[in-house]
């Protein structure tokens, strides 16, 4: 009887683990789902808050004005997923699959744009095709030619979103790229297949899932988007600025969490397509033959050729926005200077969006890293409550399927009603940090879950029979086993809270502007070249972040090398 | 002799400074089932990849029926490969994999499905034909496999460890059933394993390999009764050592070692240290009272008959028409002299 009691309590777990439990699920209703609810409740209002049922869905659908902007934006993210996948595929393949040299330097330009708010690379267009553009007076008519496109617009969105959808869709396809079967390309060849039938029968069909959520992500992206749109979008209205315009400009509450809904809907999908797909990725058997690579001089020359264009284009965006923000004005007094640093100069800015941006990077890299890692831990470590933390679990990747707008928006809904008792927060950093954190909570949960799965399952049952408290375990074994991952959910968080811009948009207070939102405003007020300028030092902090974060990783690795292989 | 067939002369292998193949020189006649048996590591699949033209030689000549194939690409080879992972397409059905080489050939399409329902019944798949391979168990994936490299109508069959990842009652089975089609199509074929029995149950000839090199060629008896070397005597069944410092080296099988209750002519005297039950037979180790132990295999009826156990004193005798003899240095301590 006794020992009956005993592995009862044991199943269910101490007091602390299941309050911890608790908390956890409480934290992930707080940030996550109680805003989303008030944002669909939102969605049947009317301006003063009645209930409308349908109302606002019928309104939108019959707006041709509001109507256009949906298709707008399905023109404008069907054509970037296409282009921004091709041309991912392109590179990833030349990096992974062919013998072309400088590698390392080609995938660090690729992800350049990572690093940037996603107004830089609208920017960046704008000084090269625009009307005072670089190519479009043919370098101040050096060139014998003048190229003029329709930059302002579907043409100059797309462009941008490519830029900024390409190191992404690029990430998902290397890593697809890099398993293979050799011995399935043997066989075929062996039975006589040409190159092209082995590339549509074994490798497309290998990478299936990669493409389709790689395109699945593009899209999403593409669709949700607001700072390339708010650049060069022109008179061209999408759902991402459309939203902006409902809130802030017409104060239409309902409205705005209307097309937030309609703006929720393909990531659902994407997000559905991507927990089907992830199920299915073909498992690689262990006698799998790792890919090698043939020599081919024809093959690696083509494949240096388009990887060198696309970098040359990336690098060329990128640049000229560095350019820009370096040259007096543009394009009369060419020399340079650091003038548009100085943001004093231009009207109602300053260098202090940048100071609490970095402030509330660092406050989301902390808390959040700790957050979601011992969300991770809780829900995959632990073995009480298993109802709840599969409840945990959903709620954790549900972020994956909010754009920033959608959280941002369902936030003011939710934190700015007067009866909350966490109203206290609104209009405080801590705000902008919650949405953040709940912004990129799924990515940085699946990083953790994944590096816990890694571990072995018995380390929790061995400290237990022990008579080690869980926590102590935690700490001494498995947050130090964890450390590489909860590296790069830091850095993750950090980078992507320096460039995001839709979350914060509808949160930050007049004294709390942020870096990225100042882009966007000095960008509307015409002050172009500070808006570069400020853009720049985003784009540096992080890659800053980046090498540092590489260093300790690598230091990491080196002083845990001896724990880390054995296991591999 | 029969005809040579297959020849490799003189074909080998480097990767960067690590030799993974010694010259090699093997003659295989027509309709001949080869295996290719030696540790892992010592260059089987490597020798394999080379016939099917997956590896370029550094050297060396192959032949087919006198025809040089040695710098034809892997699909002029006709060559059937069956691969140590299968290798079969994931996304395509059984009878899709099958026709995959076929729709290489000039063949119209109920060619095509003649001869996947041909070899499909060949392997007792003709059910699975719209299957996809991960729906099937790893017996029936092998083969598939087989029948896709059959399929081909190739001129030889390359078999890379074909049952290594099956477990033991379905590695028995598809052993006679390779063997049957073998049989039925008269393809020679050479297949690489590391299990000697696998081996010694399905082979014509034997081609024992060791550190890169080919040490022992003949047929399954010839190598388990007559092994050239200490090491294939070792490698393929058990072997009692035995001999002294001077004279060549000596060994015999546990169950060449006879048993007496009393001493007759050359025998000595031992005490059982040991019995392992192994279903027909008892493996009993002999402890002489001034060497190493010795082996034996002795029919469990027999057991019974001498009423043999534990720590009972016994004679043992090495008949000298099993003894068997080779010129390489065996390691000391030695046993007594035998011969
Ligand atoms: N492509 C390769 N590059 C370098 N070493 C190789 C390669 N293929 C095989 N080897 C090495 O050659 C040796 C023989 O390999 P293999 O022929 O596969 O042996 P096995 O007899 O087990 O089939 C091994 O030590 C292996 O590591
Ligand atoms: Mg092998």
């Amino acid at each position: 009887m006794r020992t009956m009691m005993l592995s009862l309590v044991k199943r269910r777990g101490s007091f602390g683990e299941r309050a911890a439990i608790v908390a956890l699920i409480a934290a992930l209703c707080i940030m996550v789902l109680l805003p989303l609810i008030t944002l669909f409740s939102k969605a049947f209002e009317g301006k003063t808050g009645e209930f409308t049922g349908l109302a606002n869905f019928a309104r939108y659908f019959q707006s041709p004005a509001l109507l256009q902007s949906l298709w707008h934006t399905a023109f404008i993210s069907v054509g970037t997923a296409c282009i921004s996948v091709c041309l991912a595929f392109v590179f990833a393949y030349a990096l992974t699959r062919t013998g072309i040299k400088g590698k390392l330097i080609f995938k660090t330009i690729a992800l350049l744009p990572l690093f940037a708010p996603t107004m830089l690379h609208g920017i960046g267009l704008t000084y090269l095709f625009g009307n005072q553009g670089l190519i479009t007076n043919g370098f101040f008519g050096a060139l014998p030619f003048e190229w003029h496109i329709e930059l302002y617009g579907p043409i100059g969105i797309m462009m941008a979103e490519v830029m900024y959808t390409f190191p992404q869709a690029y990430l998902i396809l290397a890593v697809s790229l890099a398993f293979a079967d050799y011995n399935l390309y043997e066989a075929a060849t062996t039975m006589g297949a040409s190159k092209r039938r082995i590339f549509f029968t074994v490798t497309v069909p290998n990478i299936k899932y990669g493409l389709i959520s790689a395109i699945f992500v593009c899209f999403t992206l593409a669709f949700t988007d607001f700072g390339a749109p708010q650049v060069v979008g022109g008179n061209y209205s999408v759902l991402a600025t459309e939203i902006y315009k409902q809130v802030i400009g017409q104060q239409n509450m309902g409205m705005g969490a209307t097309v937030g809904i309609i703006l929720i809907l393909p990531a659902v999908l994407a997000f559905t397509v991507d927990r089907i797909v992830s199920r299915k990725q073909n498992a690689i058997s262990s006698r799998a033959l790792p890919y090698r690579i043939q020599t081919s001089r024809l093959r690696d020359g083509l494949f240096l050729a388009c990887c060198l264009v696309l970098s040359a284009l990336i690098g060329i965006v990128i640049l000229t926005v560095i350019g820009a923000s370096l040259i007096k004005i543009w394009p009369y007094n060419l020399s340079l200077s650091f003038v548009h640093y100085d943001f004093t100069k231009v009207a109602g800015g300053s260098i202090q969006p940048f100071w609490t941006s970095l402030r509330m990077s660092a406050w989301t890299a902390g808390i959040g890293t700790i957050v979601t890692f011992l969300g991770a831990y809780l829900i995959e470590k632990t073995r009480s409550m298993k109802m709840l933390r599969q409840a945990g679990y959903f709620l954790s990747i549900l972020p994956l399927a909010l754009p920033g707008l959608v959280i941002g928006l369902s936030y003011i809904f939710f934190f700015n009603e007067r009866s909350n008792p966490l109203h206290g927060i609104y209009g405080t950093i801590w705000i902008l940090v919650l949405a953040n954190i709940a912004h990129f909570y799924a990515v940085s949960f699946v990083t953790a879950t994944s590096a816990l799965k890694k571990l072995d399952k018995e380390i929790e049952r061995a400290s237990d029979a022990m008579g080690v408290p869980q926590y102590k375990t935690l700490l001494r074994v498995t947050l130090p086993l964890c450390l590489p991952a909860v590296l790069e959910m830091a850095m993750y968080l950090f980078i992507n809270s320096m460039v995001t811009v839709s979350a914060v948009m509808f949160l930050y207070a007049a004294d709390l502007k942020l870096a990225s939102v100042s882009v966007v405003n000095m960008d509307d007020a015409g002050d172009v070249a500070s808006a570069a300028a400020m853009s720049v030092l985003i784009m540096m902090t992080n890659v800053m972040v980046r090498l540092v974060y590489e260093a300790i990783a690598h230091f990491v690795k080196t002083k845990t090398g001896a724990w880390q292989t054995r296991n591999s | 002799m029969p005809q040579t067939y297959l020849s490799i002369e003189g074909i080998r292998k480097t990767f960067g400074s690590f030799t993974a193949l010694e010259p090699i020189h093997i003659e295989i006649p027509k309709n001949e089932f080869v295996c290719l048996l030696g540790p892992s590591g010592c260059g089987k699949t490597t020798l394999l990849r080379l016939i099917a033209g997956l590896e370029t030689p550094d050297g060396g000549r192959i032949t087919v029926a006198g025809r040089d194939i040695t710098s034809l690409p892997p699909s002029k080879r006709q060559a059937g490969m069956m691969f140590q992972s299968y290798a079969l397409f994931p996304n395509l059905t059984v009878e899709q994999n099958i026709a995959y080489g076929l729709q290489e050939k000039k063949m119209s399409k109920a060619q095509i499905r003649g001869k996947v329902e041909e070899v499909l019944a060949m392997v007792d798949l003709e059910h699975s034909a719209k299957k996809y391979p991960s729906q099937m168990s790893g017996g029936q994936q092998q083969r598939v496999a087989l029948a896709r490299a059959v399929a081909m109508s190739p001129d030889f069959l390359l078999l890379d460890e074909p049952l290594s990842a099956l477990d033991a009652k379905v590695r028995q089975k598809l052993r006679q059933e390779i063997r049957r089609l073998h049989e039925q199509l008269g393809m020679t074929t050479i297949m690489v394993t590391h299990d000697q029995e696998e081996a010694l149950t399905m082979a014509d000839t034997i081609v024992v390999m060791n550190n890169a090199k080919v040490i022992q060629v003949g047929m399954p008896e010839e190598i388990y009764e007559r092994p050239n070397s200490k090491f294939v005597a070792d490698f393929i069944g058990a072997v009692n050592f035995v001999g002294v410092e001077e004279v060549p080296a000596v060994a015999i099988r546990p169950e060449h070692v006879s048993i007496h209750l009393q001493p007759v002519p050359d025998s000595s005297e031992a005490i059982i240290e040991n019995l392992e039950f192994r279903g027909s037979s008892y493996r009993i180790t002999l402890k002489p009272s001034h060497s190493r132990e010795i082996i034996a295999d002795v029919n469990s009826s027999m057991i019974r008959l001498l009423g043999l156990e534990k720590n009972r004193r016994v004679y043992y005798e090495l008949p000298s028409e099993h003894l068997i003899y080779f010129g390489d240095a065996l390691p000391t301590p030695w046993v007594e002299v035998v011969v």
